[in-house]
């Protein structure tokens, strides 16, 4: 329809118009803030560009050579992977488990709400202080509970004879103390973003397979598992990208440490390409990251809407 | 119930048709057990929230108590950690606000904070109306393809965005976290925006254009009053990951005084290997207590906003 055949037809009330403005100021943030330095990301991951020589040279897949032959790329890898696995499976798990209890009623609720939510809503970079300190090398709080418990120094300890375990100096510990913590801070907003599904299930659903003589667990996997599947699929979505992206835990706790036992693909991006100066691998090496990020997202976004179908 | 009754609804049990009745007759039978079972899954319930209160705020508590603790205190690994084997002090936290920049790391994150949930409403809000609402066939691929904006980490697009912010010379200046900080927010507000939106029944708007306010005038004063609890969700959500943000702060701003409060406090309070570990915990727990104090205010919103933003968006 156009402005012709109803002449008193106002701008205002032209809805192919009205959604243009009302898009093109996103779409030119968005096109301007992340399309454009996405396309110079790229080209960096193609040149020689370092902090010191910022001019543009044309080296093909030079840098993704030089990348994989770096061991440390593949450790990065392999972190990245078992980082991002182990924290979503115990992030969705845990998640529920909280779920379950915030969406229960209970004396005391608001406040174990509020201390629930903490991990979340604190800026990460001083939540990982918090932990830095918790897991200090001498004076962790842990250590002193072991020891109390006769679990850590003197003779035949079983966690060994030494007055500390160095929760961020050993490989191993490491990297469970990054992922306990990362699972720490994440579990609160996948909590959230469940009982979002929970409340949104009929309740007649459940009370029917209560008559029907389903049990606690039965309906928990026959009912309310199957009910909340794409909320919590989007839960997993949302801490994975969090998880792959964000590098704060890794560079506050460990710095990647010790002997890159706990380098994730992001951190390993932003030492070549920061600290190391060598832009062109530092974009490569992050470049890396983003296929596989689009095809979890794809993936999961279809799952969740062929399970909205059903 | 008498003897022979009983007996006839265990014959019925045999029977097909008796199925329902045996129901009844399972369920009378253990009340006792029933109760015990409610009592039980009522203790389990206390004991689940107690420890995952604890195991939330223990890192916090172990923060609130350092920060009053003296040196000689602290740094003493026989001293039991969790008490004052020193009379307490308060020195560490004085000594934060009186001769750290952290007024300036919180002021500076307080106003970042604002101005960009402000950007983010007024480019969002219209956005997921004209994708929710405007009948656009594009709008759904559309949609998703905003969403995939918030999949591009920031550890790719700094490098770039730094030259950018040079370019148009905001280094080294708070600003700068202004104009790039909506590309986090933006996408996935819009996106949570859209399912609150969808959620309104269009008879709204109808009505109200009936009532001669045009398609606009509909949208300013019907829709966007309603969608004031999706509104509400994305204020929280968007200061949250701002006062969060890390890379882009530390790349592009590196004056003291300049910085927000997740750059500041972890670069400026420790100097080489020396960290004033009472201070940074009085920060720690300064800045977390109010956050999830308004987040805490605004949750059950914030819920509905997910539900509606994730599954039909």
């Amino acid at each position: 329809m156009t402005a012709v055949d109803v002449p008193r037809r106002r701008f205002a009330d032209r809805e192919g118009a009205l959604a243009w403005v009302f898009l093109m100021p996103s779409v030119f943030y968005i096109l301007a803030l992340v399309a454009v330095p996405f396309v110079l990301a790229v080209g960096f991951s193609l040149s020689d560009v370092t902090a010191g020589d910022p001019s543009f040279n044309w080296v093909g897949l030079d840098n993704f050579r030089a990348i994989f032959d770096d061991p440390v790329f593949w450790q990065s890898l392999g972190n990245t992977f078992l980082f991002t696995t182990v924290s979503m499976v115990l992030i969705v798990v845990f998640g529920k488990v909280l779920a379950n209890i915030l969406v229960a009623d209970f004396r005391g609720k608001w406040l174990v709400r509020f201390l629930v939510l903490l991990p979340w809503t604190t800026p990460v970079a001083l939540s990982a202080i918090s932990w830095l300190w918790l897991l200090d090398s001498i004076f962790s709080p842990i250590d002193w509970i072991l020891r109390q418990l006769g679990l850590l120094g003197g003779q035949g300890a079983p966690l060994g004879n030494g007055t500390n375990m160095y929760w961020l100096g050993e490989p191993g510990l490491a990297m469970a103390s990054v992922i306990a913590v990362h699972v720490w801070r994440l579990t609160p907003l996948s909590a959230v973003i469940m009982v979002a599904g929970l409340v949104a299930i009929p309740r007649d659903l459940d009370e029917a397979a209560r008559v029907d003589g389903a049990g606690y667990w039965r309906r928990m996997f026959e009912v309310t598992i199957p009910l909340v599947l794409p909320v919590a699929a989007v839960a997993a979505l949302f801490g994975a990208i969090f998880t792959f992206t964000d590098m704060a835990v890794v560079d506050v706790l460990t710095n990647g440490g010790p002997n890159n036992a706990t380098q994730v693909l992001t951190s390993w991006a932003f030492f070549r390409g920061i600290d190391g100066g060598d832009v062109g691998q530092g974009a490569a090496i992050a470049l890396f990251l983003f296929p596989l990020l689009l095809a979890a997202a794809i993936a999961i976004l279809r799952a969740v809407r062929r399970m909205e179908v059903q | 119930m008498s003897e022979a009754e009983r007996r006839g609804v265990w014959t019925e049990e045999r029977s097909d048709e008796g199925r329902r009745r045996t129901g009844r007759v399972a369920e009378r039978q253990p009340a006792v057990s029933y109760h015990l079972r409610h009592v039980l899954a009522r203790i389990g319930l206390y004991i689940g929230a107690t420890i995952a209160a604890l195991i939330a705020a223990a890192p916090f508590l172990w923060s609130a108590i350092t920060a009053f603790k003296q040196n000689r205190d602290l740094y003493n690994p026989a001293n039991n950690p969790f008490l004052f084997n020193r009379p307490a002090t308060s020195d560490h936290v004085t000594y934060l606000f009186d001769n750290t920049a952290f007024k300036y790391f919180a002021w500076n994150t307080l106003w970042v904070g604002v101005l960009v949930v402000l950007i983010t409403l007024l480019l969002g809000l219209p956005a997921a109306y004209a994708l929710a609402r405007l009948e656009r066939p594009w709008a759904g691929w559309f949609g998703v393809a905003i969403f995939l904006v918030y999949l591009v980490p920031p550890s790719l697009l700094f490098l770039s965005l730094s030259r950018i912010v040079v370019a148009m010379g905001l280094q080294d200046n708070t600003w700068s976290l202004v104009l790039i900080y909506p590309t986090i927010t933006v996408p996935v507000s819009i996106w949570l925006l859209i399912g609150f939106l969808k959620a309104i029944p269009r008879d709204i708007e109808e009505q109200a254009m009936v009532d001669g306010y045009s398609r606009l005038g509909a949208f300013w004063r019907a829709v966007v009053p309603l969608t004031f609890p999706g509104i509400v969700a994305v204020v929280v959500f968007a200061f949250t990951l701002t006062a969060s943000e890390f890379i882009y702060a530390l790349s592009f701003v590196s004056p003291t005084t300049e910085k927000v409060i997740s750059t500041g406090v972890p670069t400026e309070l420790v100097r080489g290997d020396v960290f004033f570990w009472q201070s940074l915990q009085a920060a720690t727990v300064v800045v977390a207590v109010p956050i999830a104090i308004v987040f805490n205010l605004f949750l059950d919103r914030f819920i509905a906003g997910f539900t509606q933003g994730a599954v039909k968006g």
